[in-house]
């Protein structure tokens, strides 16, 4: 018999809108921050200066499970070490990489920016969720050309099934130029009876990535 | 000296992202590290590239990072005792 | 392999203005014996380094055992940090277009030239992604879901890295020293490595009997660069996986960068986990740090060394430099060996951990 585990929540972030659990709780208005990014952060009043520090991928997976996770208070249910991070994209951390390289075209003013350099990796974005959620647990990070959800299914009920952690946080975190989406989906072993809680399958997690907002 | 702490706290902002701050956030007398504003190792490195990038300056040691590198006062210092020309 | 058991160092110093405004020490691949070796199965100039680097390893790999590679049944995972990054720069004259850094375009090139039928799965997550493959590998097998996992790591010394790593003041000036006194920092390799994973035992070669088992990864939660203090995310990495595991450590093969702060973490990681005693050296002093492909090359060299009983000196290594004690293995010399406990630490708080035993 195997075992079932459930999506207990999900939020979206796509076309300058951001939906959570089924619900739009922001949508962009051009005329206040210059930003996208810092519109959402000022809206959730986040309070975390490294925000700033980000690249657009970090900010953008930041955010996204700042939306996920606002009030699940997720360190009392689960020790950090039991809460996993699978995510994918299929840029990689490409927008950065492009900026780095333009800091290093010109050789005759070579200083690279270590600043910039560290997020040249897609992973980093599990770093920066980790050090703000505090997450210790299994983590990787793929890249896929689109989403994968049969894949991402896999990835995540294998880890589960191992009992090495109980609970995933998993998605889809992509940021190329001016096109952005994330998609992030919590899965657990076992959830409270909610509304909009779904059974963990490939067919879910598809239905909720295509939802239109 | 006044000037020169100005445009470093102005430098400072830009090269380390701290977009929530102005210049008159930032003592010039208190510590960058662990306390006071609290940066990291990464930021500790965007400065040495800043002392080299827009005044030419090379830091030694180690030590002699921590000294320059303690406060907005004591890299104006630095700068100015080693200004060239 | 006479040179890595002669204990030479494949890190030299070069001044190549393409990479670098000035003269840097790494370990990398002749270009020329590259394209040599690679014009057996494809036109070198079709195809990037690092699609040369990557095929010539999984050929190499393959000539040396008979699997189905274009069967359902087999997938390839590949591990790398920056893939094509060297394209980024667009030289005039490059005959390749930029959008082939995406890395999954060169997963799509990878399955048309080998056919294999399942999409290629990618990693790419800092240093560890080449322990972090074999693992997903190893746990997909177990679970049935696949019956051969083709597990390759590659990665090339670019200016676009050896100018970050310099950004970072990083960069050893001579060949690296993992957990030596006077360590100053890495040297940057580049290279490939390939392993075969089965479920089948029938399948695997008489001069290889090394199983991969249990393996898994931790966080720090700490710092994006900079490793833990406490060795937090590399303990848990070590300790859940030593909790599955059914035989002792016999040896650790060490991520071992000679950073002041990866070796000093994973000598505090390893005290924690009770492994001060266990026999460790690191690799990087031959080969220089391999960045996605580190995990994949350095578990092919633990793996040698359980299947012919054979400790390998620290290169590099003379005097103890951290603070916690661990063995360090500084001598190559011959031990009996059932198993080999594989560790890595990587950007963004990353450490993974994984046992092989015979």
């Amino acid at each position: 018999m195997e075992e079932l585990y459930i999506i207990s929540d999900h939020c979206i972030i796509r076309n300058n809108s951001v939906v959570s659990g089924g619900k739009k709780v922001f949508e962009y208005d051009r005329g206040g921050e210059p930003s996208f990014f810092t519109a959402l952060y000022r809206h959730f009043d986040l309070n975390y200066p490294k925000f700033f520090k980000m690249d657009n991928l970090c900010k953008l997976g930041l955010l996204a499970s700042e939306v996920l996770l606002r009030e699940k208070n997720i360190l009392r249910r689960y020790p950090g070490d039991q809460v996993g991070l699978i995510l994918s994209n299929a840029a990689s951390s490409i927008d950065t990489d492009r900026n780095y390289q333009i800091s290093i075209n010109d050789r005759t003013g070579y200083f690279s920016s270590p600043s910039v350099f560290v997020y040249t990796l897609a992973n980093i974005v599990i770093g920066e969720i980790s050090i703000r959620q505090k997450f210790l647990g299994e983590s990787t990070f793929f890249i896929e050309e689109k989403f994968n959800p049969e894949r991402l299914y896999t990835q995540v009920k294998l880890i589960l099934d191992e009992g090495i952690i109980s609970c995933c946080i998993c998605g889809w975190v992509e940021l190329d130029g001016d096109h952005y989406e994330a998609v992030l989906y919590l899965v657990e072993k076992s959830a409270p009876l909610a509304d909009g809680i779904a059974i963990f399958e490939p067919e879910k997690l598809h239905e909720i990535f295509l939802q239109r907002i | 000296m006044e000037q020169l702490i100005d445009k470093l706290k102005h430098e400072i902002i830009g090269v380390l992202n701290l977009s929530e701050m102005t210049p008159a956030d930032i003592d010039e007398n208190a510590p960058l590290f662990i306390e006071g504003l609290g940066l990291d190792s990464i930021d500790a490195l965007e400065l040495i590239v800043l002392l080299e990038k827009n005044y030419g300056l090379k830091l030694g040691t180690a030590e002699e990072g921590k000294r320059v590198l303690h406060s907005v006062r004591s890299m104006a210092e630095f700068i100015t005792s080693n200004k060239k020309g | 392999m006479a040179s890595f058991r002669e204990g030479h160092t494949g890190i030299k110093e070069y001044d190549d203005l393409d990479l670098a405004p000035a003269p840097f020490w790494a370990s990398r691949v002749d270009n020329e014996e590259l394209s040599g070796r690679f014009t057996v199965f494809g036109n070198p100039a079709e195809y990037t380094r690092f699609e040369q680097l990557v095929i010539c390893s999984v050929k190499d790999a393959l000539s040396r055992c008979t699997i189905d590679i274009t069967g359902k049944g087999t997938l390839f995972i590949l591990s790398t940090t920056k893939g094509n990054i060297d394209l980024l720069k667009g030289n005039k004259g490059d005959p390749f277009e930029k959008s082939r850094t995406y890395l999954w375009y060169t997963a799509h090139l990878l399955q048309r030239f080998f056919n294999f039928h399942t999409q290629p799965l990618i990693v790419s997550n800092a240093c560890i992604s080449g322990v972090l493959a074999i693992i997903e590998g190893a746990r997909l097998i177990r679970a049935n879901r696949v019956d051969t996992v083709i597990v390759t790591g590659a990665d090339l010394v670019t200016e676009f890295v050896l100018s970050g790593f310099n950004s970072f003041q990083s960069l050893s000036k001579g060949p690296c020293r993992p957990f030596d006194k006077n360590r100053q920092g890495l040297s940057l390799g580049e290279g490939a490595g390939t392993v075969i994973l089965t479920g089948d035992a029938s399948l695997a070669l008489s001069n290889c009997p090394v199983k991969a088992g249990y393996g898994c990864s931790g966080n720090d939660a700490n710092h994006i660069s900079g490793p833990s203090r406490t060795g937090e995310g590399l303990y848990l990495a070590i300790k859940h996986t030593l909790e599955r595991s059914t035989v002792p450590v016999d040896y650790i093969s060490a991520h071992g960068t000679a950073t002041p702060y990866n070796d000093e973490m994973e000598s505090v990681a390893l005290n924690r986990a009770g492994l001060q005693e266990v026999p460790v050296n690191s690799f990087k002093g031959y080969w220089g740090h391999t960045l996605g492909a580190a995990g994949v090359i350095e578990s092919v060299a633990g793996a040698y060394s359980l299947a012919n009983n054979i400790l390998f000196h620290t290169l590099g290594y003379v005097e103890p430099g951290v603070t916690h004690p661990v063995a360090i293995i500084d001598g190559t010399f011959a031990k009996n060996l059932g198993s080999c406990l594989k560790i890595a630490s990587g950007f963004g708080g990353c450490n993974a951990a994984l046992m092989f035993h015979k």
